[in-house]
């Protein structure tokens, strides 16, 4: 009997049916995924997207040049060089890169770094046309932290209460 | 001279400008037939599909058009390379030229030959050569498996296919398409159409045309998880864009077959809906049975592949030669009836 | 005419010249693409003839399945023509002979036959279609042939399954249907093992 019921069953296409129906019930819900370039997904503050160097408010650079972050990255990604500033003689770096192309995003750097200077910022669409536009230099990173800083800061702050 | 000019440059030149208006017509159907298919297929799987080229995505196949044409086309170099170009031509060329005799309307038909049913199951049998050769052209191992398959596939399938057309004609009498559409006509509009008295073969159709077409859930040939891309692995640029044009201006037409043969082709379903144009129907009918083929795309996971030839030859081959039997049984039991009385 | 005739050349150039190429081609692949060729060709003389059913019976049998199926084999079979081609000298004399012997019959039958260049031109009557014609003289005068024919084929068909079908004892099958028929509440069985008891 089950299998008369059953020879029936794929004779009359019975599954194929039933799952058409619930295909056409999906069809018309609300979509699942967003639409991409205009709509975004929310980030957590602790995302770790495009790296930037911050500047103090009166636009001093807070980067002291400890190699903190060069010593922690992984992947060695960061390379940095100091010497003393010629106008005033304080250690700053003379060299800061960042070989994007390396960097696995781990955060370390931004957890190593005692004055938040290398921030990892909430930026994610750096794509670029050539591999050589991804070997970040300092002007590049300072100009970085320049543009996402009220982004950069805000972040921060939000999530200073769980530290 | 003027001779020669009317009864061969003119009908030529006629000809010429018909087939163009087809074919064009043809190709922007399936561009956006082929969105139709991914946005389909997006909506089942609750995505959005392509929307960003043009309004809503509109423009989205022509994109892929040019995004194709203008890459390098690779070379292989161990490839067979006329029959490695030789091969996507074959398989569009073929494709579009079975449109020729497709009645869109009543007298509307580029060639309203005879057995046009014929020419069709000739022109799709000969689908598979492009397959073959693509495959052992490309001289590789993933095309050339994709390639045997697809020949067992394509080979086996067309027997069913086949068989359910003979039903068809079995009814109507005739080898002409025009014919077999008009044949479907009545007093009972809809109730006439063959889909509803051989609704087994209508299904029976439907399925083996997906094999026919390399549609999942029986794309074997080009089975990602297992032979990466199948016969087109080595393929890129515009023999790839042909191989892609061919497949689905042959699912189209398979979609113009089975709306002609079951679905009555150009007639209204109901007789008061007369007033709207037959190839509206036509169009009509058409896009619903690629509503199904995108369904089926999106909910049926794909056959084994001895579970396929099982289906072929053990369940359809004796299904549809049973049909056959039985209707021409009928056929002769009605003739016999008719004539006593 | 002219036009017909025009293109009866061409095809008929282009059957024999495809013809050649299957022997003379290098690579056994190549020789059925020109046999496939060479098909086509010949249905499109049957075309000119008005044998359009003839034609695309040939389409569809022999280019749509059996050249599929040499296609396949040829394939599959690693030829080494450069092997087979080593012995070609060696063969030629008693290969030209059969050559030469099989060209003087064919003269002599043909020497016999009566050519008539004026064919009939409609050798149909234009009222029946080509289809229910040939139907029309396959179903009543020649209907024993046909079904003679028919039990040939299936007798060979047969033979073929006959010769190739090894059922192996030993061999492992699937039965989808029972399998598919399977269900969880007869296959599983829920033990609930008590620590160190065991089942």
């Amino acid at each position: 009997m089950k299998k008369i019921n059953y020879f029936f069953k794929g004779f009359f296409l019975i599954e194929f049916v039933a799952a058409f129906i619930l295909a056409m019930k999906y069809f018309f819900r609300p979509k699942a995924t967003i639409n991409y370039p205009f709509e975004k997904g929310a980030l957590s503050p602790r995302f770790r997207g495009e790296h930037a160097l911050r500047r103090y408010p009166n636009g001093e650079e807070r980067c002291i040049g400890c190699k903190l972050c060069e010593a922690v990255c992984p992947a060695q990604a960061i390379t940095i060089e100091v010497g003393p500033r010629q106008d005033d003689g304080t250690r700053r770096t003379t060299r800061y890169d960042i070989d994007m192309v390396k960097c696995i995003y781990c955060g370390y750097c931004q957890e190593a770094c005692p004055v938040d200077a290398i921030v990892e910022g909430p930026n994610f669409e750096f794509a670029t046309e050539t591999r050589e536009e991804l070997f970040y230099d300092k002007a590049k990173l300072l100009s970085n932290g320049d543009r996402w800083e009220n982004a950069i800061s805000k972040n921060i702050e939000k999530d200073s209460s769980y530290r | 001279m003027s001779d020669i000019f009317y009864t061969y440059l003119l009908p030529t030149a006629i000809i010429t400008g018909k087939s163009l208006f087809l074919i064009v017509l043809l190709l922007v159907s399936v561009a956006f037939l082929l969105l139709a298919d991914r946005k389909i297929w997006a909506a089942v799987q609750m995505r959005r599909g392509p929307n960003v080229v043009g309004a809503f995505g509109l423009l989205q196949s022509f994109a892929d058009l040019l995004k194709f044409v203008l890459k390098e086309t690779i070379i292989p170099s161990g490839a067979d390379k006329v029959v490695f170009l030789l091969a996507p031509l074959v398989t569009t060329v073929l494709a579009i030229s079975a449109w020729v005799v497709i009645p869109f309307d009543n007298n509307l038909v580029l060639a309203d030959i005879n057995i046009g049913v014929l020419y069709i199951l000739a022109i799709s049998s000969l689908g598979v050569y492009g397959i073959i050769m693509g495959g052992w052209a490309s001289n590789s191992k993933y095309p050339f498996l994709g390639a045997l398959r697809s020949a067992a596939q394509m080979v086996s399938y067309e027997v069913s296919i086949g068989f359910v057309i003979i039903t068809v004609v079995l009814l109507a009498g005739s080898l002409n398409l025009t014919d077999i559409v008009n044949s479907q006509s009545g007093d009972l509009g809809m109730l006439n159409w063959y889909c509803f008295g051989l609704f087994p073969m209508f299904v029976i159709f439907f399925i083996s045309a997906l094999a026919e077409t390399n549609r999942p859930p029986f794309d074997l040939p080009e089975a990602e998880s297992e032979l990466v891309a199948g016969f087109m692995v080595e393929y890129s640029a515009t023999p790839y864009l042909m191989f892609m044009l061919g497949e689905y201006v042959s699912i189209v037409l398979m979609c113009s077959f089975g709306s002609i043969l079951f679905l009555g082709g150009w007639l209204a379903p109901f007789p008061f809906l007369d007033f709207i144009p037959g190839f509206i129907w036509f169009a009509i009918k058409t896009c619903l049975l690629f509503f199904m083929f995108a369904m089926v795309k999106a909910i049926v996971p794909r056959y084994r592949y001895d579970q396929l030839m099982r289906l072929g030859w053990k369940v359809f081959l004796p299904l549809s030669l049973l049909m056959v039997v039985l209707t021409s049984s009928y056929l002769v039991l009605i003739n016999h009836f008719s004539n006593n009385l | 005419m002219l036009i017909t005739n025009l293109f009866f050349y061409i095809f008929s150039i282009i059957t024999i010249a495809s013809a050649c190429m299957v022997i003379a081609g290098k690579n056994p692949v190549h020789s059925v693409l020109f046999l496939i060729l060479c098909f086509f060709n010949a249905a499109g003389i049957f075309l000119i003839l008005g044998a359009e059913f003839l034609a695309l019976i040939l389409v569809i049998v022999y280019v749509g399945a059996v050249a599929v199926l040499f296609l396949f084999v040829v394939m599959m079979l690693d030829v080494d023509f450069t092997r087979l081609r080593a012995g070609f000298l060696a063969y030629l004399p008693i290969g030209g002979l059969i050559g030469f012997v099989m060209f003087v019959e064919l003269v002599m039958v043909l020497g016999t036959w009566k050519l008539d260049f004026n064919l009939p031109t409609n050798v149909l009557t234009n009222e029946l279609s080509n289809t229910r014609a040939l139907g029309n003289i396959i179903y009543t005068e020649y209907i024993y042939f046909f079904q003679l024919s028919g039990l040939i084929l299936l007798v060979a068909m047969i033979g073929a399954i006959v010769l190739t079908i090894n059922h192996k004892q030993t061999a492992k099958r699937q039965n989808i249907f029972n399998q598919v028929i399977r269900d969880p509440k007869e296959s599983v069985k829920n033990i609930n093992v008590k620590p160190g008891q065991g089942i």
